[in-house]
């Protein structure tokens, strides 16, 4: 099976990243997105036939197609909520393919994003009794930082078994900072960043600081992926997709085989394979960076570098726009924001402006084959895409 | 003493063993008898082999740190006056690996693969968690 030239993205929107709500509500983003998505792609309302939802982190509720469905007056022939975490984004992208290949629509709009803040983010969640979750018995007692200290037991197994230093992790925040500084979208935008500036940072969980960690906020994004038939007639450029592929471990990290090793090294090679091209064929990274240690874990398990030397390639490449090797040209959702599931589907929305030629200042030169990533949880749920022009 | 805030297992009728073990100063884990692996958490299953047929098995108590933070800012505020505290990963001698907190040791002293063993933190008259200290 494969699912190469299966569907493009015609269409995406992004609303700017903001530290807070201001009075927006979740499904308002949705809608506005939306509305922005069906218009770029050239499309009209009576044109969509499937829907998928990555639900928000913070508000909690059932039935969310149901929810946007009324909101916007459509009715879908394929509807779903996907719920990978930050590897929604790139779920939807090949589960959409997946469905119009298997002619159960033809138009699919992928909708995420949520209203929220650094302060409801990390408030106490509303208890649910009779809740039992092997998480609330055996995690919850020992007092973690939300996922921020799952990701830091990842570096520092790293930096144990391979030597990766904090100087190699924090060189990602500064060169997706310097991204973000051409890219007026971004919620860091005009604050430039440099190495020493991430290690003055508090450290918060070592070995991580402050500036290695994302910033939730509120935000959102949508993405239309069509049928190669709508994808010929649309007045854009069709991003095609190329490669997908997608593996997951579990929730907790004591439970993992290996904490150093990610299911992208599954996932990945599947995306490749399926798409029929070599790393070095790529001209821009975009993946996940809900902290510096899982680009640098990313690129080892996708293969850009052998493993264990992920913080050498970090070292010796320049990860800007301008560099050779771009990756997170939009700043990354270190620099860009995380607003909910659509800090994953940032990800993929970059990937689609540059291979569209619409990045502005920094768009990266013959862009023509884009890896994407998406992850989940605490390195546990894994989305590799390869996406393409023609 | 003031009331304990932080969060409370809450023990299912397949964890309870684990849990009496550990408020009798002992650690239980399951034992399957199909692929004779040990099992953490417990479960109504072996997660290797999918059999029914468990038991319960004393365990050493003794392993290593697979990995450590030590968290400086805490985000249940319960556990405030704790920081820094270190939050772990520790490799038991059995196979399996547990979530936990190092104490009775300064966040310095913490290092991955030191060995460890068990302590058992009897935090409330019928609660004790699984804890480890420098062996
Ligand atoms: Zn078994």
């Amino acid at each position: 099976m494969t699912l190469k030239r299966a569907a493009a993205i015609t269409g995406i929107a992004e609303m700017r990243p903001q530290k807070s709500a201001d009075g927006l509500s979740t499904l308002g983003i949705w809608a506005d997105v939306s509305r922005q998505a069906i218009l770029d792609a050239g499309l009209e309302r009576k044109d969509i036939d499937g829907l998928l939802i990555g639900p928000p982190i913070v508000e909690m509720t059932a039935m969310w197609p149901a929810h946007l469905g009324e909101y916007l007056g459509i009715h879908p022939a394929y509807q779903n909520v996907v719920d990978l975490g930050g590897a929604s984004a790139a779920g939807m992208v090949w589960r959409a393919a997946a469905a119009i290949q298997a002619g159960l629509c033809n138009a699919v709009l992928c909708v995420t994003g949520e209203a929220s803040d650094v302060e409801t983010f990390y408030a106490p969640r509303a208890r649910r009794p009779n809740q039992q979750l092997p998480y609330r018995e055996f995690e919850a007692p020992y007092g973690p930082m939300g996922v921020n200290s799952g990701y830091a037991l990842i570096a520092r197994r790293h930096i144990h078994e391979y030597g990766t230093t904090s100087r190699q992790l924090a060189k990602v925040a500064a060169d997706q900072r310097t991204n973000a500084c051409a890219n007026p979208e971004a919620l860091f935008y005009g604050s430039p960043l440099t190495i020493d500036d991430v290690l003055a940072s508090p450290l918060v969980v070592d070995p991580l600081h402050l500036l290695e960690i994302v910033r939730p906020c509120t935000g959102g994004a949508a993405l239309l992926i069509v049928s190669p038939e709508m994808a010929r007639r649309s007045g854009q450029t069709p991003v095609w997709l190329l490669g997908a592929g997608e593996s997951s471990t579990g929730m907790m990290l004591s439970q993992y085989e290996t904490i150093t090793t990610s299911p992208i090294a599954v996932s990945a090679p599947k995306a490749f394979a399926m798409a029929g091209v070599a790393r070095s064929d790529i001209d821009l990274i975009s993946v996940y960076d809900c902290y510096t240690i899982t680009v640098l874990i990313t690129l080892e398990d996708a293969g850009f570098c052998a493993k264990g030397e992920g913080g050498r390639f970090i070292e010796e490449h320049d990860l800007t726009y301008r560099g050779d090797v771009p990756l997170n040209t939009h700043g990354g959702q270190l620099s860009f924001g995380q607003p909910g599931l659509a800090g994953g589907m940032s990800h993929v929305t970059e990937a689609v402006r540059q291979l569209q030629g619409r990045s502005g200042e920094r768009q990266v030169r013959n862009c023509e084959l884009a890896f994407v990533n998406g992850n989940g949880g605490i390195m546990s749920e894994q989305v590799s895409l390869v996406l393409g022009v023609e | 003493m003031a009331e304990y805030q932080k969060p409370l297992p809450a023990p299912s009728e397949v964890s309870r063993p684990f849990w009496d073990g550990l408020t009798a100063g002992e650690l239980r884990l399951q034992k399957c008898e199909e692929c004779r692996r040990h099992i953490f958490y417990p479960r109504s299953l072996c997660p290797h082999c999918l059999s029914q047929r468990l038991g319960w098995v004393k365990a050493s108590g003794r392993g290593t740190l697979y990995s450590y933070t030590v968290v400086r800012r805490a985000m249940n505020p319960a556990f405030q006056t704790d920081v820094p505290y270190v939050f772990a990963i520790v490799q038991l001698q059995e196979g399996p690996r547990v979530t936990t907190n190092v104490v009775n040791c300064t966040p310095e002293d913490v290092q991955v693969d030191m060995p460890v063993k068990a302590f058992y933190d009897n935090i409330t008259p019928e609660m004790t968690l699984l804890k480890f200290e420098p062996a």
